[in-house]
Order: structure tokens, then sequence, then C-alpha cells
């Protein structure tokens, strides 16, 4: 029997901050919500391999966690064309097709972010998060893995069933976009 | 070096900001290193773009690490609805 584990008492105690985990990872409250009370379903049904050795809250966030990691496999692959190639399309203009040099319109220039202090102010949170959300569903995938969960690079390939060349290509390309993105949209 | 293989050195920004985000999260070749170190010697733009999503990376970790202080909660009916689902499953057994 278990002593640290109460489902009774899951949602007063854990559903809020699982919530706030997900809508972190997924633009999407319904999807959001249904993805924590399918955690809490799914850790009923292996309640027996809790073995207190890590807290609840911990254990409750490993099975979400993989929750959101099938959705984003399922969300990639039924978007990947339409998507991707759009993003694609955004950026073919970026670089001279000869030579990859800039071209002088897409290029980085000053704007706000440079004398900005993201430990001080919070104040581009919301154009940071727009701007992400507007990636091809895998470019985000791989993206969130690897910049927020700081997920292992071979774990992701693993998982997202990419190879190393594929996710170099889309780290790439999702920073191309969101950083034209933030330059357009910065106040 | 030919002045066409420095050319093409001076010149890739695609290729470039392809290896600062390797760089940023990964690991360099030697090859790769020398190309990046001489493209950025000469090319201020990269330079800029190097500095802006360096920037970008810290933004991310920062907005991620403040998840769950972020106001960002249940209603107390979404709440009852999950956690009478929970009581079903435990009345089920």
């Amino acid at each position: 029997m278990n002593i640290h584990i109460d489902p009774h008492s899951w949602v007063r105690a854990h559903a809020d901050y699982l919530y706030a985990y997900t809508r972190a990872r997924v633009n999407d409250e319904e999807q959001a919500r249904d993805l924590v009370q399918e955690t809490f379903l799914a850790a009923l049904e292996k309640i027996n391999t809790f073995e207190g050795r890590s807290s609840e809250r911990t254990w409750l966030t490993a099975i979400l966690r993989n929750k959101i990691i099938d959705h984003y496999r399922k969300k990639s692959s039924v978007l990947l064309n339409a998507d991707v190639r759009q993003a694609e399309d955004e950026q073919t203009g970026f670089f001279n097709p000869d030579d990859g040099h800039w071209n002088s319109e897409p290029a980085p220039k000053h704007f706000g972010i440079d004398d900005y202090d993201p430990l001080r102010s919070k104040e581009f949170d919301h154009i940071l998060m727009k701007c992400m959300q507007k990636l091809p569903a895998l470019w985000l995938s791989v993206f969130t893995m690897k910049h927020m969960d700081d997920e292992a690079t071979d774990i992701i390939l693993a998982e997202l069933k990419l190879t190393s060349s594929n996710f170099w290509v889309i780290i790439h390309r999702a920073k191309l976009n969101l950083r034209a993105c933030l330059q357009k949209n910065w106040i | 070096m030919s002045m066409g293989a420095l050319d093409k050195i001076t010149h890739n920004c695609k290729h470039a900001t392809f290896l600062i985000e390797k760089k940023l999260i990964g690991r360099l070749t030697l090859r790769e290193k020398i190309f990046l170190r001489i493209h950025l010697f000469g090319c201020g733009v990269c330079r800029l773009y190097q500095a802006q999503t360096t920037k970008i990376n810290q933004m991310i970790r920062q907005l991620f690490l403040d998840t769950t202080k972020h106001d960002v909660k249940l209603t107390d009916e979404v709440k009852k609805e999950m956690q009478d689902r929970i009581e079903d499953e435990l009345n089920k057994n």
C-alpha cells in the first residue's frame, strides 16, 4: 500500500499546476484540459506502479509529459505538410538563393530585444508566445522539447522519429521564423 | 585559401546562422568552428543575429521557468468535473 498517494485530493492539490505546465506547452485550452484529465485517469490505472520514490506531483508530471509528447506526435503527423510548407515559404526570401547572403529587408536589424532584460521584465512574453504559436506543430514540438524542457537531443530524435539532420534543420528554421516574427512585432 | 572559397564562407549567412543555432545547443566540428569564426569576423549582421538568438533562448527559458507562476488556472467547475471522473473510476473497482 502506498502512503503518499491520494486520488481523492489530486485535483485540489495538483490540477492547477499540471494545467499551467500543459498550457505553457500546448496552445489550446481545451486540449490542455483534456491532457490533464487523461493524466489523472492514466495515473489511476497504474497507481500500483507508484513506489513513493518521487513525490505524487513529480509522478503525475512524468505521466503528463508523456501525454504531451504523444499529443505533439499526433499533431505533427497530421499537419506536417500544410503548415511546414507555409512556414518554409515565409523564409524563402530571407537569404539570397545563390550565395546564402542575407537579403536586406528581412536581415536582422537592431530592435527592442537588444536592450531587453528577460530577467527583469515580462512585458514581451505575450509577443514571444504568439510568435512561437505561429510555428508549425512539428517545429514547435522540437523547439519546446529542446528549449523548455532541455530534453537530450537523442531522446527527441527517438520520440519524434527524426534524423539528426532533420533535427538541426528544424531548430534552425524555427529560430529564423521566430526571430523574424519578433523583429516584426516588437513594439 | 582561394578567393572563391573565402567568398563562400563570408557570403553564406544562411549556413552561418545554422551553425550559430547548432553551437547554442550542440557541438560544432572543427571545420564548422573555423567557418563560423571567419564568417562572424566579417559579418556584423550575423553577429547581431547571434546576440538576438541567444537573447531569445534566455527569454524562452525564463518564460517557462515562470510557467507555474503564471495566472493560468482551471475554473472550480472544471475541477469538480475532473475530480468526479476520478471518483467514478475509483468506484468502479
